[in-house]
């Protein structure tokens, strides 16, 4: 038995969002009598933090603490429309609605402010806690609260804002088939190590070293544990999930988490992340996002690390060890490829 | 069926339930006890997500009959924190980022409170192995490891 180590590479461009209908998403912003604002979605947060980055641009935009913002998106039949949550468009897409959303609000916010204080709209300013004071006068001031209290009981207005994010569908051109079917990508590369067993046909992971462009990063924790799972998960495209063996019948394949095979605890690698922060012009504050690009430049490295440490080019994944051992076999034999 | 008395301690209280022959005590909890922080995964032992303490040893609810626990101490997510204040694990699972979804962390965080109570000062490998019979879709893992080290970095330095 001999263990090979080999080095592969991938680079990949993965656009954000998708060109259907337009991919429109939209968001609707309000402010309660209490001065706490509410952001109204319809795309679901599954745990990628995109309630958290959705109420760190509606807090931005709006001028208030992030503390008195609350997202809410937990109906799509009472929320505003929205495609949903995939394609890595929650935090361009969305982002960009409540963006728009809550640039209006804000306007409401600031006209209501500006007939408590007696002064125009134009003279007044946020101070991102709570307060909104006329520029150079921090004396004059009234609090967001207040503001809300005066719309609500006294001027009889809602500050409220309206937003969505449409970009114009790409047609197909029936010449060339050419189209344009994102506005922004995002992009990656990642070198992965992996130690091939020639007799058992099993790939290790050794570590990963990997760089990620994704505009920028409006919760850099956030893009962190997005980029360390879905890298994860990549791993786990490239070596291990599979509904096979699905022969003579389907029911043969696996059935549970007992036959269905994911990397565990044990199986992962040290992963070395750098990200690249070039913020994207149509981006809320020039972020694209970390969705499922996570996971993408990972399987074809995997592929080229194999390639490199025992010289056989698997194209089926996941590449098990049945395929790896049947490869090496074909070839007869193991045959490692220059490490560069 | 005719009803079986059941009686056992739940987050140091004792309870009192009627339970039909058969019930796994992750019904029993959930459903007659309303905890509802195991959670409800496969339903055969593959995932973890359901698991609890019997006297201080992780067992999968799933898979425990309710009846062999009477007179027993279960120990569930919903009795780890101290009034307001979080147990240091879960705290380190927040600072970590080592839940996403969190439909895998109340068996998570049992599992590594199994382990640090009987070895506050796992290794790596340790940590890795005491939670190798949990299943996370979402973080890799490495988070959920760096965050059971820190507990247990934090509990020993307090």
């Amino acid at each position: 038995m001999t263990r090979h180590r080999g080095r592969g590479m991938a680079s990949i461009n993965y656009p954000i969002g998708m060109n259907l209908g337009g991919d429109p998403s939209q968001a609707l912003v309000h402010s309660n009598p209490s001065g706490k604002f509410t952001v109204a979605l319809s795309s679901i947060d599954l745990g990628q933090g995109m309630k958290s980055v959705t109420r760190q641009i509606c807090a931005e935009t709006l001028g208030v603490p992030v503390e008195d913002v609350y997202v809410d998106t937990a109906d799509s039949d009472t929320g505003p429309h929205c495609m949903g949550s995939f394609a890595s468009r929650g935090t361009h897409r969305v982002g960009n609605a409540v963006m728009a959303a809550a640039r209006e609000a804000r306007g409401v916010m600031m006209e209501a402010a500006a007939e408590e204080l007696e002064v125009n709209a134009a003279d007044l300013e946020t101070d991102g806690r709570g307060n909104i004071h006329v520029k150079g006068a921090p004396h004059r001031s009234i609090s967001t609260k207040d503001v809300a209290i005066a719309a609500q009981f006294k001027q009889g207005k809602t500050i409220s804002g309206r937003g969505i994010f449409l970009v114009p569908l790409s047609e197909v051109n029936p010449e060339t088939g050419e189209m344009s079917p994102a506005t922004c990508y995002a992009h990656a590369c990642l070198v992965a190590e992996v130690d091939v067993d020639d007799e058992t046909g099993e790939v290790a992971m050794i570590r990963m070293d990997s760089a990620y462009e994704l505009g920028r990063a409006l919760n850099p924790r956030l893009v962190e544990q997005q980029l360390v799972g879905g890298a994860w998960m990549g791993v786990s495209h490239a070596l291990y999930e599979t509904t096979e063996p699905a022969y003579p019948e389907p029911v043969h394949g696996p059935r549970d988490f007992v036959e269905y095979l994911m990397p565990g605890p044990g199986d992962i690698c040290p992963h070395d992340i750098a990200v690249l922060e070039r913020p994207a012009p149509d981006g809320p504050f020039g972020a694209k996002g970390p969705g499922e690009m996570c996971a993408n430049p990972v399987l074809p490295a995997v592929a080229n690390a194999i390639f490199n440490a025992v010289g056989v080019r698997i194209d089926d994944l996941p590449i098990t060890p049945e395929k790896v051992l049947r490869a090496i076999k074909a070839q007869g034999g193991a045959r490692p490829q220059a490490r560069r | 069926m005719s009803k079986i008395p059941l009686q056992f301690r739940h987050n140091g209280h004792d309870v009192a339930i009627f339970v039909d022959g058969g019930t796994n005590l992750l019904v029993a909890l959930r459903e007659l006890i309303g905890d509802m922080t195991p959670k409800f995964g496969c339903g055969q032992g593959g995932c973890g997500t359901c698991s609890v303490l019997v006297d201080g040893e992780l067992h999968l609810s799933c898979l425990t009959l309710a009846e062999t626990v009477a007179g027993r101490s279960i120990e569930t997510l919903d009795g780890m924190k101290q009034g307001p204040n979080l147990h240091p694990l879960q705290r380190a699972f927040a600072d970590n980022f080592a839940a996403q979804c969190g439909y895998c962390t109340p068996g998570m965080l049992m599992a590594a409170k199994a382990l640090l109570d009987r070895n506050p000062r796992p290794s790596r490998d340790e940590v890795i192995e005491a939670i190798s019979g949990n299943i996370c879709r979402c973080t890799g893992y490495e988070p959920i490891i760096n965050a059971i080290l820190a507990a247990a970095g934090g509990r020993a330095s307090a």
